[in-house]
């Protein structure tokens, strides 16, 4: 039997990179899929292509209000919801002298309010049916420092930490409800292009991103999303609060 | 009385309470003079007068940047250098959780738990960076007050706990930052358990401080909770050139409870 059998999931970030392959596996193992996105034309182009089965709805994860709406949605097509990944997000690169408070707030409210939302509306929809699982993309930024990145860091750090209390919450209230945060290394996807692009003592932005990793190569979306799959499945029921790792070995 | 902050300059933001309050008291009986930066000018007005010539007090709200500029502009105008900042201010937030936080609530802790240690370093890195003494044996140091909370999870308060999170590893990548700008600033955090500050009161007018007190200590393997001198004594080792190889590190001082028992209900009402 497919593995995610009849579970519908809301995968947020849905229309690129990790999110979006995530949706293509998910729906080949049996899931009915919500791509939401704030990238209306590919989450829509997306959707369509996944078929009947899939339906795109436009998220903003920063917006409490997109979040009643984008999961409102999601029961009136599919009658309820199993799983969530909190997969949208934003990298930039800013020290912190230079980044700006402005700056620095933009992307922690998009990676870190924007997935404790997240939780909050998936954990409201899933404790009265049955549970679910939540899955939050942090990164292994959120494991250790990089220094061009506080505001990734910082929001990648709560992420880690808030992960843990959804688990510790949930699962004191007997909701059935895991959720886990995966870390990713580095990732072949559109978020790392302004990086690859760069060039870092004499190696292109892709030689020196690879050489960060022991494996030698960055990883592939489909890498991350067959994790994510598993903690969205029955597979790993009994994981919850923990953190997966994913990276090439670079924290090794 | 040791000497080694002698001719320091410091910071300590939060500083008219609980952890800052001893930290202040501490940092100055090492020698440093010290800034004691807090919203309650009444309390932090006597903390400074308390410890006497070395120390004054300058109202700061960490939320607010121009506030962080007016002060940075007062310390160098005073004092020429900047050697120390402890990121210390923090509020709780009060009791909820995933399901009940609100935005309002998430954004006010934040501003206060998150934006003003990024403010905080950002302002301090610039001015310690041309001031501090550059020595090999050491330079600026930074303290982040983070908690057992950014560790290790909890049931405790939702956004308390991102928050703690956020500047555990906000603290790393300003440690990374200025060691590969090898600008001799060095930048770690401490996480502390359970300590009696005036932060738990709520929780004592709920519950009396005693009781609450009693109760928060036995969940602590160590039986009892923390002093705000615990914490300084920490502060103190990472703000001193004793401390000079250690940078993005984490102190952790927390009566035992991230060895990994008894932490469940650390923050629920008894
Ligand atoms: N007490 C504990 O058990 C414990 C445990 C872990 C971490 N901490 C952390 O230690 C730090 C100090 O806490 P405490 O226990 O001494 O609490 P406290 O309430 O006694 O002191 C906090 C101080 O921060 C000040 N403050 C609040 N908002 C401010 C702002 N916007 N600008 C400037 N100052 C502001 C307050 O006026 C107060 O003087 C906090 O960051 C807290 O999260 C405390």
């Amino acid at each position: 039997m497919p593995r995610l059998d009849g579970k519908t999931l809301l995968l947020t970030g849905g229309a690129s990179g990790i999110g979006a392959a995530t949706a293509r596996i998910a729906i080949d193992e049996g899931a009915n899929v919500v791509v939401a996105d704030l990238q209306v034309e590919a989450g829509e182009k997306l959707a369509a292509e996944l078929g009947a089965k899939a339906l795109f709805v436009r998220l903003d994860v920063t917006d409490e209000a997109s979040w009643i709406d984008a999961v409102a949605k999601t029961i009136a097509r599919f009658g309820k919801l199993d799983g969530l990944l909190n997969g949208a997000g934003v990298g930039v690169a800013a020290s912190i002298e230079a980044c700006t408070l402005a700056e620095f707030q933009r992307v922690y409210r998009i990676n870190g309010l924007g997935v404790a939302l997240g939780c909050k509306h998936a954990v409201l929809a899933m404790k009265s049916t049955g549970g679910g699982s939540i899955v939050n993309i942090s990164s292994i930024l959120g494991l250790r420092g990089q220094p061009t990145t506080p505001a990734y860091s910082a929001s990648k750090g709560a992420v880690r930490l808030l992960t843990k209390h959804v688990a510790i919450h949930c699962g004191q209230h007997g909701y059935g409800i895991r959720c886990n945060s995966v870390h990713p290394g580095y990732i072949d996807t559109p978020m790392i292009a302004p990086r690859l692009a760069t060039t870092i003592d004499n190696m292109t932005g892709r030689q020196f991103l690879e050489s960060l990793h022991p494996m030698g190569r960055l990883g592939r979306a489909e890498e991350i999303a067959k994790m994510v799959v598993f903690l969205l499945s029955d597979d790993s029921s009994f994981s919850t609060g923990a953190e997966f790792v994913a990276d090439g070995g670079v924290t090794a | 009385m040791s000497e080694d902050l002698v001719g320091k300059v410091a910071i300590v933001t939060g500083g008219a309470s609980g952890i800052g309050d001893a930290t202040c008291r501490l940092l100055a009986r090492h020698g440093a003079s010290v800034v004691v930066a807090d919203i309650q000018d009444d309390l932090g007005a006597r903390v400074a007068r308390e410890i006497g010539p070395l120390a004054w007090f300058h109202k700061l709200d960490v939320a607010v940047e121009a506030e962080w500029e007016a002060l940075l502009a007062a310390v160098l105008a005073r004092h020429g250098r900047l050697d120390i900042l402890v990121n210390n201010a923090g509020i709780s937030g009060g009791t909820n959780s995933v399901e009940d936080f609100t935005v309002e609530l998430w954004d006010r802790t934040h501003a206060i738990n998150l934006d003003g240690v990024f403010l905080g370093c950002k302002h301090a890195i610039g001015a310690m960076k041309t001031t501090s003494v550059r020595k090999p044996e050491g330079g600026g140091a930074i303290v982040n007050i983070s908690s057992i909370a950014g560790l290790i999870g909890s049931a405790g308060p939702f956004a308390y706990t991102a928050s703690k999170g956020a500047v555990r590893l906000l603290t790393k990548s300003v440690a990374a930052w200025c060691a590969q700008e090898r600008n001799g600033i060095r930048c770690n955090s401490v996480h502390p358990g359970g300590i009696d500050t005036p932060i738990f009161n709520p929780l004592w007018q709920m519950v009396g401080h005693e009781a609450g007190k009693n109760f928060i200590g036995s969940r602590h393997p160590i039986g009892h909770m923390g002093e705000p001198g615990d914490i300084a004594e920490a502060v103190l080792y990472l703000a001193s050139d004793r401390s000079k190889f250690v940078t993005g590190s984490e102190l952790v001082a927390d009566g035992g409870i991230t060895s990994g028992v008894q932490r469940r209900t650390l923050f629920a009402a008894p």
